[in-house]
């Protein structure tokens, strides 16, 4: 067990999304779905550390990092950070880099695409060294051939970690994870007001 | 007329040379630091309130790394309080820092002098007890530098990293506010305000601008700063200029070179 969430209730002044419960083992890739706006946003916040816990437990195992590719990754204008510089930051693997990482790996980052950006951002994240990778619609400016190759990684780069996934890409989340979660039914009825919007 | 070599090596000079020097390596390093947190503003207000402490320990003849490491550590304090601010609580602390500096200067026996110093920059007055106190400080920050660089760049590229991990970040996100309060103040006293702050400010400007990575940024960024020093340096004591608004001229005029370049 890398990740065990049990009767969770998470939000930030009030609820927000709740009780909900699972575990995230090694080599498992893990959907989470559910409507816009019902929190699963705020789900995966609350596993990093940025969301209030009212109820229930998040454990972890011993020792283990964890990596987290946001919503919209921060993407800071006019600023000198290539992306050699950006996967040293998580300390990923520069060896096995994708063909499509390998030919931008002295281009400054905010030189690139949005979904150059993207591709580079996840990539970090699963090629660094964390046991729990949490991915907030990893899809986000992918052109097929970019959903397609994504798709391959997240194939390929679990065998030791876990994935914890949101996407509103059914197809996508068809073809990469094991098991899903739908969380509609736990949003809570003031959602709305909170203003959490994933 | 003195040739530049000269004036740049007169043994008289010597000292001041070295001071603003290391004000001029340093200060370039932790701009690039504090332009990738979209900072920069809070640099003129850590800079006032930080100079302003500092002038106050002076005032009571205390050492100059002891009052200006009280004054950094007002200065932090203070920013901590405004971060929720942002901008505008920088504004704050900048307008309050020259409040209490020209009103600090008015009221002690330092007077004029220091206000004047304050605002223009007494560099070839620098004595050695500024020396010693920028050489401690700078090779502190320098030292620390590889340790804070990835965790600083991580956290404003991952923010949600250091939570999530449940690492220890105050220490470097403290431990370089900090620095750059102490550093500032003890620069200010020799180059003044503006002299530090456009260190601070101008050469990570044009280093942001023509760059090609992050390393590379920040040796642009040092050798702008102790290039466009050593210039200031020469010219005003060539011209009899003030020394400040000559190197704030020098560094602009150099910096301006970035509007002809943009990302390699």
């Amino acid at each position: 067990m890398l990740l065990k969430i049990s009767d969770l209730v998470t939000g930030y002044a009030a609820p927000v999304i709740g009780p909900v419960s699972f575990t995230l083992d090694a080599g498992q890739a893990l959907g989470i779905v559910g409507a816009n706006g019902c929190g699963k946003s705020t789900l995966l916040k609350s596993v990093y550390g940025q969301a209030r816990i009212f109820s229930g437990s998040i454990e972890r195992s011993r020792g283990i990092t964890l990596a987290s590719q946001q919503q919209h990754p921060v993407r800071l204008s006019d600023t000198p950070v290539s992306v050699l510089d950006y996967l040293r930051l998580l300390d990923a693997d520069k060896q096995e880099l994708p063909d499509r990482l390998a030919a931008l790996i002295h281009k400054r980052i905010d030189t690139l695409s949005g979904g150059q950006y993207q591709l580079l951002a996840v990539w970090a994240c699963l090629a660094s060294s964390a046991r729990v990778v949490l991915l907030d619609e990893p899809t986000n400016n992918l052109d097929p051939e970019g959903v397609a190759l994504l798709a391959g990684w997240l194939r390929e780069r679990r065998h030791d970690r876990g994935l914890l996934l949101i996407s509103h890409d059914t197809d996508f989340m068809a073809a990469v994870c094991d098991a899903g979660i739908n969380v509609t039914a736990q949003h809570h009825s003031d959602l709305r007001k909170n203003g959490d919007t994933t | 007329m003195s040739s530049f070599p000269d004036l740049l090596l007169d043994p008289l000079f010597r000292v001041p040379l070295f001071v603003g020097l290391i004000a001029a390596a340093i200060l370039p390093l932790l701009g690039c630091y504090l332009r990738l947190r979209r900072e920069w503003l809070a640099a003129l207000g850590l800079a006032h309130i930080a100079a302003a402490c500092h002038l106050f320990g002076m005032a009571l003849h205390l050492p100059l790394l002891l009052s200006g490491a009280g004054g950094a550590l007002i200065a932090v304090g203070i920013k901590q309080l405004l971060k929720r601010e942002g901008n505008g609580g920088y504004a704050l602390m900048m307008l309050g820092g020259w409040a209490a500096l020209y009103l600090i200067a008015a009221n002690t026996t330092l007077g004029e002098a220091l206000s004047h110093a304050l605002s223009d920059g007494q560099l070839y007055f620098a004595n050695t007890e500024q020396l010693l106190a920028l050489g401690i400080g700078g090779g502190i920050a320098l030292a620390l530098m590889p340790w804070w660089n990835r965790r600083l760049l991580r956290a404003c590229f991952f923010p949600a990293h250091e939570a999530a991990n449940q690492l220890p970040a105050w220490r470097w996100h403290l431990s370089f506010d900090l620095a750059v309060a102490l550093l500032l103040a003890l620069a200010t006293g020799a180059i003044g305000l503006m002299g530090a702050f456009a260190l601070v400010f101008l050469p990570p400007w044009l280093a942001f601008r023509v760059a090609p990575n992050w390393r590379g940024g920040l040796l642009i960024a040092m050798l702008t700063g102790m290039a466009g020093y050593a210039l200031a340096f020469v010219l005003a004591l060539q011209f009899d200029q003030p020394f400040g608004p000559v190197l704030v001229a020098v560094l602009l005029a150099v910096s301006a070179l970035g509007f002809l370049r943009r990302h390699p």
